[in-house]
C-alpha cells in the first residue's frame, strides 16, 4: 500500500513552473535506493518524458509527484489549483473498476469529491467525447479492447480538468498501431487543453515523438543522465515520425540511454 | 480497435455448450432413476420389511401421507437455517469489515474465530442448550458453523483490492467510508458471495446438528428431530422421507445462492461471464 500523501517540504514552485523537485531521493523499506538525488523542473504547459530502463525509478518519481508516496529526503512542490483537483494520473494498466460501467469509472473522481450529479454527468459526457468513447458509456471494461480501456483511463484522468497529467507507461502494453493512434490523440489533447504532461516511458521513439523535452534517467538509483530538447515544428503528426530530424533525435537519445543498460544486470 | 460486444462469439458459445448442458442435466437424472429402480427391485424381490429398508415407493407414500407433520418440521428447520444464515452473513461481513479497519481488533479476535470454527459444533450444541433458550441455541449453532467462511472470504476479498486502484482513490482524496463503499466492498463481492454459498449449506448442517442435540433432550419439532424421533419408533420410512426433505432443502439453498451470485456478477466477474473472452 502507498503511504499517505505527505509531501515533505510541500510548497508552491517558482512562477511558471508546474512541478519542482529538489534533491529528492526515495529509499524503500527494504533498503533499495530507487531514486535520486533528483532535481527536476517542469514548466506549466510543458510535455516532458522521463525515459529510462525498467526499475530506474521513473514510476517512483511519478508517484512522488502525485503524492502517492513520500520522498525519503528532498522536496516536491506542485502547483496548486484553486479547486484542488490538480493532478490526473494514468497508470500502466487501465486500472478500471471491473464492476462499474465506463460512465461510472470516469465519474469516479467527481463522485469522490462530491460534485453534484447533473454537473458530473455533463463533465463525464464531455471527457468521454474527448477520447472518442461517447458511444461506449454503458459498456463494461471487460467488453472493451486494450486501447479503449486506456482511453477510458485517460478520460477519467481528464474529467477533473487537472493542470498536470502524470502518465506511467500508459501505452506500453498496447500494439503498435493502437499506440501510434493514442500518441496522436494525446498530442492533440495536450495542444487543445494546454496541460502539463509528465510522461514515463521506456520507448525512445515514443518519448521523442511526444515530448518537448526528454529526460534520460540512469539505472537505479535513478538520476538525470541526459536531457534533450526536441525542437520540431508543431503540430507534429505522422510526417514527423518518418522525418530525418526524428531519426536524428532518436539516435542521440538512444546513445544517451545506452550507458543505463550497461553493467552486470544487462537483460 | 475491435467491436466492443463480441455477440457472435457469445452466440457460438451457447450454441456449442447446449448439448453439453443437456448431458450434464440428463446424466445425473438417469443415474438417479436407475438407482431408485434398483432399490425398489431389490426390496421387492427380497421382500425386505419396511422397518429394515423401505422401498422408494413406500418412502414416497410416507412423504405424502405424513406431509402435515413433515411440512411443519421442514418449515421449522428452514426458518432456523435462514436465521442462522442471516446471522452468519451479517456477523461474518461486519466482523471482516471491522478487522479490515483495525488491525488491533483483527489480531485480538481472529484466533477465537478460528477456535470457534475448529471445535466440532456437535460438541458445543449440548452446552449451548443448557445456557440458552432452545430456539436461540439452535440458531446459535447454525451461526457458529456458517459464519467463518463468510468472515475469512470477506477478509480475503477486502485485502485483494488492486493496488493502483487504491492509489487512485488516495489521489482523489477518498475518505475511508468512500474507499470502503466504492472500492473495497465491490472488489470483495465475488469473495463474499463465495463465502455465502458455503455458509448456506453449513447453516443447514448447524441447524440439524443442534436439533438432534435438542431433540435428544426431549423437545423440538424440526426435520432432524423427526428423524431422531422416528428412529426411536422404528418408523424407518418416515426417517427416509425426512432425510429426503433435508437433502432437497440443501439443494434448493445452494441453487438459490449460486443463482444470486451469478446474477450479481454476470456483467463483470470472470466466474460468471463467458469463458471465451
Amino acid at each position: 500500500m502507498a503511504e499517505p500523501a505527505a509531501h515533505s517540504g510541500l510548497g508552491i514552485p517558482r512562477a511558471g513552473l508546474a512541478v519542482s523537485l529538489r534533491g529528492v531521493t526515495k529509499v524503500y523499506d527494504n533498503g533499495v535506493a530507487a531514486l535520486g538525488p533528483l532535481d527536476l523542473d517542469v514548466r506549466k504547459g510543458e510535455f516532458v518524458s522521463l525515459l529510462g530502463p525498467s526499475g530506474c525509478g521513473k514510476s517512483t518519481a511519478l508517484r512522488l509527484i502525485a503524492g502517492l508516496s513520500a520522498p525519503t529526503s528532498g522536496s516536491v512542490s506542485v502547483v496548486q489549483a484553486s479547486d484542488g483537483a490538480r493532478i490526473g494520473f494514468v497508470f500502466q494498466e487501465p486500472t478500471l473498476m471491473p464492476w462499474a460501467s465506463v460512465r461510472e469509472n470516469v465519474r469516479l473522481p467527481l463522485k469522490l469529491s462530491r460534485v453534484p450529479a447533473a454537473q458530473a454527468a455533463m463533465r463525464v459526457g464531455a471527457a468521454l467525447a474527448r477520447v472518442g468513447l461517447a458511444d461506449f458509456a454503458d459498456a463494461f471494461p471487460r467488453e472493451l479492447s486494450g486501447g479503449m480501456k486506456m482511453r477510458v483511463s485517460l478520460a477519467r484522468a481528464l474529467v477533473t480538468d487537472p493542470d498536470i497529467l502524470l502518465m506511467d507507461e500508459p501505452f506500453a502494453a498496447l500494439d503498435e498501431i493502437t499506440r501510434f493512434r493514442l500518441n496522436n490523440d494525446l498530442l492533440a489533447l495536450w495542444r487543445s487543453l494546454n496541460k502539463t504532461v509528465i510522461f514515463v516511458t521506456h520507448s525512445v521513439f515514443e518519448s521523442v515523438y511526444l515530448s518537448q523535452r526528454v529526460i534520460v534517467m540512469t539505472a537505479r538509483p535513478g538520476r538525470i543522465g541526459a536531457e534533450f530538447r526536441i525542437e520540431a515544428p508543431e503540430p507534429r503528426a505522422e510526417e514527423f515520425r518518418t522525418s530525418a530530424d526524428y531519426a536524428g533525435y532518436c539516435r542521440r537519445v538512444s546513445g544517451a540511454l545506452a550507458p543505463s543498460y550497461q553493467g552486470p544486470s544487462v537483460r | 480497435m475491435s467491436a466492443p460486444l463480441s455477440a457472435p462469439a457469445a452466440a457460438r458459445q451457447t450454441h456449442g455448450s447446449r448439448p453439453l448442458l443437456l448431458l450434464r442435466i440428463l446424466l445425473p437424472v438417469i443415474v438417479l432413476t436407475a438407482g431408485i429402480a434398483a432399490w425398489e427391485f431389490v426390496v421387492r424381490v427380497n421382500e425386505i420389511p419396511p422397518y429394515v429398508l423401505p422401498a422408494p415407493s413406500v418412502v414416497f407414500q410416507t412423504l405424502v401421507g405424513d406431509w402435515a407433520v413433515l411440512s411443519g418440521s421442514l418449515l421449522t428447520t428452514l426458518s432456523t437455517t435462514l436465521q442462522g444464515f442471516l446471522a452468519a452473513a451479517v456477523g461474518g461481513i461486519v466482523l471482516a469489515l471491522l478487522f479490515n479497519q483495525s488491525k488491533w481488533l483483527e489480531y485480538s479476535l481472529f484466533p477465537y474465530a478460528v477456535i470457534l470454527q475448529v471445535t466440532p459444533v456437535i460438541a458445543i450444541a449440548p452446552l449451548l442448550l443448557i445456557y440458552l433458550p432452545q430456539q436461540t441455541a439452535v440458531v446459535a449453532c447454525a451461526w457458529i458453523v456458517a459464519f467463518f467462511p463468510v468472515l475469512s472470504n470477506t477478509t480475503l476479498g477486502l485485502n485483494s483490492v488492486d493496488r493502483n486502484l487504491a492509489g487512485l482513490f488516495q489521489l482523489y482524496g477518498a475518505s475511508r467510508l468512500q474507499t470502503l463503499a466504492y472500492l473495497k466492498l465491490p472488489a470483495a463481492l465475488p469473495y463474499i458471495l463465495g463465502g455465502l454459498r458455503i455458509a448456506g449449506g453449513l447453516s443447514l448442517i448447524g441447524a440439524v446438528v443442534a436439533e438432534i442435540a435438542a431433540g435428544s433432550a426431549g423437545a423440538g419439532s424440526g426435520l432432524a428431530y423427526r428423524i431422531a424421533e422416528s428412529g426411536y419408533r422404528l418408523n424407518i420410512p418416515r426417517m427416509f422421507a425426512a432425510l429426503l426433505l433435508l437433502s432437497a432443502a440443501g439443494i434448493v439453498i445452494y441453487a438459490l445462492l449460486a443463482l444470486t451470485s451469478h446474477l450479481v456478477l454476470r456483467r463483470w466477474h470472470e466466474s460468471a461471464t463467458g469463458k471465451d473472452n
